[in-house]
């Protein structure tokens, strides 16, 4: 039994049988054809493309049936590329001319194009060269008659392990069959991360190198709440995390109920309870968990794996459905909020040494005027047919605040001329994930309508951790009482002004700080829907005084560890 | 494929409009575009000249909005291809669809 550790990236947990996706760069040596096998050689190459371009079509059927076209389009460019004449007049020559094996010729010539892509500027082409690597892949697993463990053709439960999986191939991954999956690299933000969690299936990732000592077909147990993945695990371990498991299915089950019950407390303050959400179709994951409306809607998959910059169309058709089926409850949108991590695909972009602290979120809009006033102009119209509020990330300070406003009155008066209708007066909001933010907040309250805590990037900057880094994820703690003193100064400003203040971190989503959150004042909570039940169950079973007691005492400790254990006592004691 | 008789051609001017230039959905209209007519179409940026059946050729040309491009075309309906061609990259590719202008303050 080996157990690794990484970053918990979804949560749940998945026992099963390891799949190994292994797509290391398949080495291709230089290797030669004799004159009279040219023929057969050229005949191969084309067989290859054409199982490959049929796969493409496939993958793009199901990508659009599970996530909508904007993804399904990536594919489209993918067959123009694999049937472009140029690379194929190439191909045949350098079989024919100078008897290149097809391996070889393929893998030279689209190495090359990839490298070329790597080096525009533009980080829309930037991204092609990965497009290019992953058609050089296909085409080679064809060409070697390697056993393909395709992940679409999966017809057994299994859990995926790979060095990373590409935006399609986590998106293509069938819920029926994939129990969860485990990467060597990635981060909690990025891509596969977020298709992890939209999917409900538990993963981990930046798990570092653990796939040489992984036999396809090992028992392995991912443990996506701590972040584990436990390789040929023995009899006892494997029966705790079947009981775990076990129980986590029929708590989900008792927790049915709460659906139509208010996040009410015991004595008798209603809590908000809102859902965040990162595709449109996770709005029907939002209604069956009873959620109150929906806290954080980013948008960041609008360019996530996306072939080209988003149209206001395509902006304001994935908002107003989101809007339209949340049938009248608030909707809050969050503008652009890439940052590092999440542009990961696209090299040159993130050369930063610190992506952190560098280009990103609000920082990349305000720099791109155009696109994020067309983007606002997306969600101003579809406020026209709901309750839509609008949300600034990563505000740190008042004049990127003023001048993101003034971009928004720009995008009104852009409507009003062509005549297209919009809300009078669209409420405001900034996310407080900044520590200056913060500490000013009073300067800031004027400006907005409300505010919601950030509390992932709050975290990290106010501890100074990147929970990306393997290295120092461990010092990164939601209950640091730092973070304590941080929320409740954001509360107590907000209360001042009048306000309203909601919280749409992962911390939310944590019942183990349920009642710390009420008792630092908090009435609103924002969550991935998945967790709602519970957490209304936990709202349910306190009073506001319990909670007040439990957020004084948090207060006064002095590490996470003492708040985590102080929080863990209460929790066994209520459950109880 | 060298020219046998004496053939059509033709040539037009045109400036990328659509803000993100020539990325990957416009490569690919444009040579969707190109691959309807039987000319040989070829694109051409300061210089650097492309086939424009080639979606990976037009990608590397990485033109920017701004960009002045010089169409020629060669064969039988080289004026079709190349007022087609011209007009397609003239409307910006049909996007930033919505109406609402675009400028910048």
């Amino acid at each position: 039994m080996i157990t690794h550790y990484g970053i918990p990236a979804s949560p749940g947990v998945a026992i099963g049988e390891a799949l190994i996706f292994d797509k290391e760069r398949i080495r291709i040596p230089r290797r030669f054809v004799t004159r009279d096998a040219v023929d057969d050689e050229v005949r191969r190459l084309e067989q290859a493309i054409d199982a490959v371009a049929a796969e493409i079509d496939r993958n793009r059927e199901l990508v659009t049936g599970q996530l909508g076209a904007q993804y399904g389009a990536i594919f489209a460019a993918h067959l123009a590329m694999l049937r472009d004449p140029r690379l194929n007049e190439e191909w045949r020559r350098l079989i024919r001319e100078q008897h290149y094996a097809p391996e070889h010729a393929v893998s030279e010539t689209l190495r090359r194009y990839a490298s070329v892509f790597q080096k525009l500027e533009h980080r829309f082409l930037a991204a092609r060269s990965e497009d290019v690597l992953d058609i050089e892949r296909s085409l080679l697993r064809c060409l070697t008659g390697q056993p393909r463990e395709e992940l679409t053709h999966i017809g057994s439960p299994v859990a995926v392990l790979a060095h990373d999986l590409t935006p399609s191939e986590t998106a293509s991954l069938d819920r029926r069959f994939v129990i969860g999956f485990a990467t060597e690299s990635g981060g909690a933000g990025g891509h596969s991360a977020i298709v992890a969690r939209a999917l409900e299936i538990p993963a981990v990732v930046g798990l570092g190198r653990f796939l040489a000592e992984t036999g396809p077909g090992d028992a392995v147990i991912i443990d996506g709440d701590e972040g584990r993945l436990i390789v040929r695990p023995d009899g006892p371990t494997r029966a705790e995390f079947e009981r775990r498991a076990e129980s986590r299915r029929t708590f989900a089950a008792s927790l049915e109920r709460f659906r139509d019950l208010p996040a009410e407390t015991a004595d008798g303050t209603r809590i908000e309870i809102d859902a965040n959400i990162e595709f449109p179709h996770e709005v029907d994951a939002c209604r069956q968990r009873g959620a109150d409306g929906i806290g954080l809607y980013r948008t960041e998959f609008l360019y996530l794996g996306a072939a080209r910059e988003p149209t206001e169309d395509d902006h304001f058709r994935a908002y107003a459905d989101v809007v339209e089926r949340m049938g009248g409850r608030p909707v809050v949108i969050r503008t652009f909020d890439l940052g590092a991590d999440k542009l990961g695909r696209a090299p040159g972009e993130s050369e930063e040494r610190n992506p952190f602290l560098g280009l990103r979120s609000i920082r990349i809009s305000l720099r791109h005027v155009t696109e994020f006033r067309r983007q606002l102009r997306a969600i101003l119209r579809a406020g026209a047919s709901g309750d839509v509020r609008v949300m600034f990330p990563m505000i740190a300070t008042v004049p990127e605040l003023r001048r993101a406003k003034a971009i928004l009155a720009d995008a009104c008066e852009d409507l009003d001329e062509a005549g297209i209708p919009r809300p009078p007066k669209m409420p405001v909001g900034m996310m407080v994930e900044v520590p200056s933010a913060v500490v000013l907040l009073d300067r800031f309250l004027p400006d907005v309508d409300f505010v919601s805590i950030g509390t992932n990037d709050l975290i990290q900057y106010a501890l100074a951790v990147d929970r990306c880094n393997r290295e120092v994820a461990d010092l990164y703690h939601d209950t640091d009482p730092a973070v304590l003193k941080l929320i409740a100064m954001t509360v107590d400003a907000a209360e001042r002004h009048g306000k309203p203040v909601g919280l749409c971190g992962q911390m939310s989503a944590n019942p183990l700080c349920t009642p710390l959150l009420i008792g630092l004042g908090l009435r609103s909570l924002s969550m991935p829907p998945a967790d709602i039940p519970e957490i209304k169950q936990i709202c349910r079973g306190t009073t506001v005084e319990r909670c007040r007691e439990v957020a004084g005492r948090a207060l006064r400790m002095e590490s996470a560890r003492q708040v985590d254990h102080y929080l863990r006592e209460e929790f066994q004691k209520n459950r109880t | 494929m060298t020219a046998e008789k004496s053939e059509r051609s033709a040539t037009g001017e045109v400036t990328v409009i659509n803000e993100q230039g020539l990325h990957a959905r416009p490569a690919h209209a444009l040579m969707m575009c190109a691959s309807g007519f039987q000319s040989n179409v070829e694109i051409v940026k300061d210089g650097e000249c492309v086939d424009g059946k080639s979606i990976l050729s037009l990608l590397t040309l990485a033109a920017a909005r701004g960009t002045r491009l010089v169409i020629r075309a060669r064969g039988d309906d080289a004026e079709e291809a190349v007022a087609a061609l011209t007009d397609l990259i003239a409307r910006g590719f049909g996007e930033d669809g919505g109406g609402a202008s675009d400028g910048t303050k």
